[in-house]
């Protein structure tokens, strides 16, 4: 077990170091620079060089390599092209927002499709589940911003109940915090839990034709008491991986989300930062999700045979 | 937002080799009805947008103060927009956007993705070249880590936003999927019978991979594509929907979208349109591909949808 957490732990550095490479060349070497880009087609290549020499752009690629990636690891993600400032603070205190976003949504996804999932595999040939099977593939296909708005809608315009938009920190008054939270996660969450359904009732199914199940049911354990006993830590596998993904990809995919309810996250950010042509601040912002996702990446690769023993032996 | 960017297995894919008995007659009959829903969705789309080619009801760049944000009526079924747009053609021709996003993304990433799972399983097979099959997996692994949607963002960054960037950077997103899959299904082929033989008769790597992996592994490849279809009418909604996917004027649902936020308490029917066909699309992409699996693969118990 330690062997295998020490070589995924040693994959996990040579996938971020391939990474930062495939970001910093994406955005370093390819067509013109920063500083092109930072000042637009039209400036003139005095004022290009200019601002090269004084951020350094006109140094080796290599040697700019070396120290981006050195100031991050010192947590310094440099300084912005386009406004001067320091673009540290502005991806810690966003990236804050976002966690609390995704993590608050991801546990309710988690909270709804568990028991849903886990119902709709018993009753599998009920109305019950066939309509929840039915709902979740309808959930599916709803994209989060949609589900956005339309809770905006019901909620926020016409009932008035939350905020149609804005964002409050927990030590300005937590009552208001937990107020403009509501719509943003329950949007994510809805979309995540429609999948997340799916993943478990099929997890489920699987558990319940196992053998171990069939032994506890001719034990005199009914249905349920065998799933609960002996069945769900064994389906929890595959929704542990799955939850994972959707973390990960919830990341980036909150984004919108965060556009629509005007969240200042990592991706609101990201958007203004292209649109701002802060190739700096892209490159971080860019490199702390990948990260972000790698680190999630790694948790699921190292939860997964602690919570499944024949995992772990095989490994 | 996405249904399953990463290609880790689908719900039909984990446990099927501890439960691979026969499939019910039940679960059958429902999976062909995913298949004909999903199937007359797609349709429903492809129609919209050939049938815009040579009509629509009014000519999408045609302003009308007059006939400006309107309910639906017998003039404009679906409404109209700020402009006096009709939200009807708006959607009719939104749906060849949607649908060349899609084309083109999978296309990069089916013609890229497969052969690539194909050559990486090869190569596992050999002992001296299991270290190739490795680092192929590996950087795939990595590729898994940009969403695509962070992707697409990033070329809008470096290259300008753009319908043509988003569609390109969709596709290399969806790539590991398509190598994932390529990769274990050769790996099942290459293991059978018939591929030893033809081993053995002497038959070049090239030959068996076009004449028994490929036809095998075709039908798994297509339901991956059904599936990346799906995700990719999402991610270019949302590229479209944050300003870096398709520019004004053409039209796209995810514009539109965006667009009618300004008016969600006065017109929320603006975002009922193009909200409503993003999601038939998504779904009707979704469906095909879980009718399609149980087709191709009958080995799969078939769970329904």
């Amino acid at each position: 077990m330690l062997t295998y957490a020490i070589s995924r732990a040693i994959q996990f550095a040579l996938s971020l170091l391939v990474a930062s490479v495939a970001v910093f060349a994406l955005m370093s070497l390819l067509p013109g620079n920063a500083a092109q880009v930072a000042l637009g087609t039209n400036a003139t290549p005095e004022a290009v060089a200019a601002l090269e020499a004084q951020y350094g752009l006109d140094r080796p690629p290599l040697i700019r390599y070396f120290d981006w990636m050195g100031g991050m690891l010192t947590g310094d993600f440099g300084t912005s092209y386009v406004t001067g400032a320091d673009i540290t603070p502005v991806i810690v205190g966003s990236v804050q927002v976002t966690a609390i976003l995704v993590i608050a949504a991801i546990a309710l996804s988690i909270l709804i499709a568990v028991p849903l999932g886990t119902f709709a595999a018993l009753e599998q040939r009920n109305w019950i589940g066939v309509t929840i099977s039915a709902i979740s593939q309808v959930g599916i296909a709803i994209p989060n911003f949609l589900a956005a708005i339309i809770l905006v809608i019901i909620f926020s315009l016409t009932l008035g109940w939350f905020p149609s938009q804005g964002w409050m920190a927990p030590i300005e008054g937590f009552g208001g915090f937990l107020l403009r939270l509501v719509l943003p996660v329950v949007s994510l969450a809805l979309v995540q839990a429609a999948i997340l359904t799916r993943y478990v009732r099929s997890a489920v199914l699987d558990v319940m034709r196992e053998d171990f199940i069939r032994t506890a049911r001719a034990k005199g354990l009914t249905r349920s008491k065998a799933l609960f006993v002996h069945g769900l830590r064994n389906a929890a596998i595959p929704v542990i991986t799955v939850a994972g993904v959707q973390l990960a990809t919830l990341l980036v995919g909150a984004v919108i989300i965060e556009q629509i309810f005007v969240l200042p996250g990592i991706g609101s950010e990201l958007v203004r930062a292209v649109a701002n042509r802060d190739l700096v601040a892209v490159q971080g912002i860019v490199m702390v999700l990948v990260l972000l996702v790698l680190i999630i990446n790694l948790i699921v690769d190292i939860l997964v045979p602690i919570v499944d023993p024949r995992i772990r032996n095989a490994a | 937002m996405n249904p399953n960017p990463t290609g880790a297995p689908t719900p039909h894919e984990t446990g099927t080799t501890a439960s691979a008995k026969p499939r019910s007659r039940k679960g059958g009959r429902r999976t062909n009805a995913s298949m004909i829903i999903g199937a007359a969705l797609v349709v429903l789309i492809v129609g919209l947008a050939l049938v815009s080619f040579v009509w629509t009801p009014y000519d999408p760049n045609s302003i009308d103060p007059v006939a400006r944000l309107q309910s639906g009526s017998l003039a404009h079924p679906f409404g109209t927009d700020t402009f006096g747009r009709d939200t009807l053609t708006w959607v009719m021709v939104g749906a060849r956007i949607t649908l060349l996003v899609g084309v083109v993304a999978v296309g990069i990433a089916l013609l890229i993705g497969t052969p690539i799972g194909i050559i990486a399983a090869f190569f596992a097979k050999q002992s001296w070249g299991m270290w190739i099959d490795a680092v192929i997996m590996r950087a795939n692994d990595i590729l898994l880590a940009f969403p695509a949607l962070l992707l697409a963002i990033i070329f809008a960054a470096v290259y300008s936003p753009g319908t043509g960037p988003a569609m390109v950077a969709v596709g290399i997103a969806a790539i590991p999927g398509f190598a994932r899959v390529a990769r274990s299904g050769t790996l099942q082929v290459l293991g059978s019978d018939y591929v030893r033989a033809a081993r053995a008769s002497n038959r070049r790597v090239p030959a068996i991979a076009l004449v028994h992996v490929l036809p095998n592994i075709a039908g798994m490849v297509i339901v991956q594509a059904s599936v990346a279809f799906a995700i990719s009418v999402l991610a270019e909604a949302g590229l479209s929907f944050l300003g870096l996917g398709t520019q004004a004027p053409t039209p796209s649902w995810g514009r539109m979208l965006q667009e009618s936020q300004q008016y969600l308490s006065t017109h929320p029917e603006l975002a009922l349109w193009p909200g409503v066909f993003i999601a038939l699309a998504v779904l009707g992409f979704n469906l095909l591909g879980d009718g399609l699996r149980d087709r191709f693969d009958p080995k799969m118990e078939a769970r329904g949808a």
